[in-house]
């Protein structure tokens, strides 16, 4: 009993950080980018700096009339928001935010990560092909591309830090962590981080939705509850990438003085906070420009960190 | 509580959550039905292409540019699988060298071909 207990706690606090998280950065954002951007942003919703901008948004969202394109896939369209969302939330399972303070700590954890993000990536593709719209079809295209080039990178760079910890645990990878990996992991870092902006399709890297052509690719026919569930996939997906590449990369809850569970937090809102500084800063990368980083700088830079990582492990073995 | 031990023990927490995320969409939608007006008319389920009226179909053909770095990804992303188990042992007392050796000839193998793809211009776009 004392056990099931234990998982049930465990699992409500993952489900409400799933929740929780992905506001707060939303609402980082709004004022993040007015304040880079010299304006006010929301400041009416709930009085204070309009902070209850995003609930309103969300009361909206659920009362708006859910359109289904007549000549939609209805079901592949229906279900393109679970399969872009969901994914992001069973993922959380393996993050530890301190030690013995995870989900479930799978001993292939960093692989089971990478499989389980590819198929968040599917979301957007059904989306853009299951609508039947010409933009969303251009769009899924793109996103499928995109996706495709970025991947080879990420998991080179993941699987950089599994060779330096020699697990595939998170929680072990964050254990085994020193503050020499810092410079000796740096390049893999910034590939990890880059290559996953680029699967989010944040800005610089969102020539998938680029709003101003291809009007949201292939979000252009949801409405409603379907379309928030988009949006929220994607706030939830910085989180993801924020707290992998703090667990990777940055020692996880590793820190002096406060408790390891603030040192992650701290860490990845550092992180989101990167994420939303990028997006007001680059313009968005042309497609050719896209492939080109991922596969003449990304891929390149991420097998030059493996050997760096391989060389540096046999000798100091 | 049997199930909860052992190798897959730790997977059923995974297949919980599974359902619980299955939940919340499923839950989402429901209040949705409960909320949301529901008035379709013919203009309102039409394909909304930048406000005229869209031509043919949905679902155009267009040119792929990008199959080559579909089989670059396929061949590299099957390569990088491999390095996973290997990560985790290629450090182990008594292997050493040898999979240092082995670790630069995989790298090799995908430098070389990114390499040639890029000689034979397949990285450009147009």
């Amino acid at each position: 009993m004392a056990e099931v207990l234990d998982i049930a706690v465990r699992l409500i606090v993952i489900v409400v950080a799933f929740l929780v998280l992905p506001l707060i950065v939303g609402q980082m954002e709004h004022k993040a980018m007015a304040h880079m951007q010299s304006r006010l942003g929301p400041m009416y919703a709930g009085g204070f700096h309009g902070w209850a901008q995003l609930i309103a948004d969300g009361v909206k969202f659920a009362q708006k009339e859910d359109v289904i394109p007549a000549a939609a896939d209805r079901r592949v369209f229906a279900i393109a928001p679970a399969v872009a969302l969901v994914p992001y939330l069973v993922v959380m399972v393996v993050i530890p935010v301190g030690p013995g303070l995870v989900g479930a700590d799978l001993d292939a954890g960093l692989f089971f990560v990478l499989a389980v993000m590819g198929i968040g990536v599917l979301g957007s593709i059904m989306a853009g092909w299951a609508s039947a719209n010409k933009y969303s079809v251009l769009g899924g295209m793109r996103a499928a591309a995109q996706l495709m080039s970025y991947e080879l990178p990420l998991v080179l760079a993941a699987s950089s830090v599994a060779m330096a910890a020699g697990t595939l645990s998170l929680e072990g990878i964050a254990e085994q962590w020193r503050w020499w990996w810092l410079p000796w992991q740096a390049i893999g870092a910034v590939v990890f981080f880059v290559a996953g902006l680029a699967e989010l399709r944040r800005p610089p890297f969102d020539m998938p939705i680029a709003e101003s052509e291809i009007i949201m690719g292939p979000m252009t026919e949801y409405t409603g509850i379907r379309f928030a569930l988009f949006m929220l996939a994607e706030y939830v997906g910085i989180v993801v990438l924020s707290a992998l590449t703090t667990v990777l990369f940055l020692g996880g809850w590793q820190g002096p003085i406060l408790p390891g569970p603030v040192w992650t937090l701290i860490k990845i809102f550092v992180l989101a906070f990167v994420v939303i500084w990028v997006r007001v800063s680059f313009p968005r990368f042309r497609e050719d420009q896209l492939q080109k980083l991922a596969w003449i700088g990304l891929v390149p830079l991420a097998l030059l960190q493996l050997a760096l990582t391989g060389v540096v492990r046999v000798l100091l073995a | 509580m049997a199930s909860m031990d052992g190798y897959f023990g730790s997977y059923v927490v995974v297949v919980v959550l599974l359902l619980i995320g299955v939940g919340i969409f499923a839950g989402g939608l429901f209040v949705n039905r409960m909320l949301r007006p529901d008035r379709p008319t013919p203009e309102k389920l039409m394909t909304y292409e930048c406000g005229v009226d869209p031509v043919g179909e949905g679902w155009a053909q267009s040119q792929i540019r990008y199959y080559v770095f579909t089989y670059l990804y396929v061949v590299f992303a099957v390569d990088a699988v491999f390095l996973f188990p290997w990560a985790t042992v290629f450090a182990a007392p008594g292997f050493g060298m040898t999979t240092l050796v082995e670790m630069f000839v995989f790298l090799a193998f995908i430098a070389l071909g990114i390499l040639y793809a890029w000689r034979k211009r397949v990285l450009a776009w147009t």
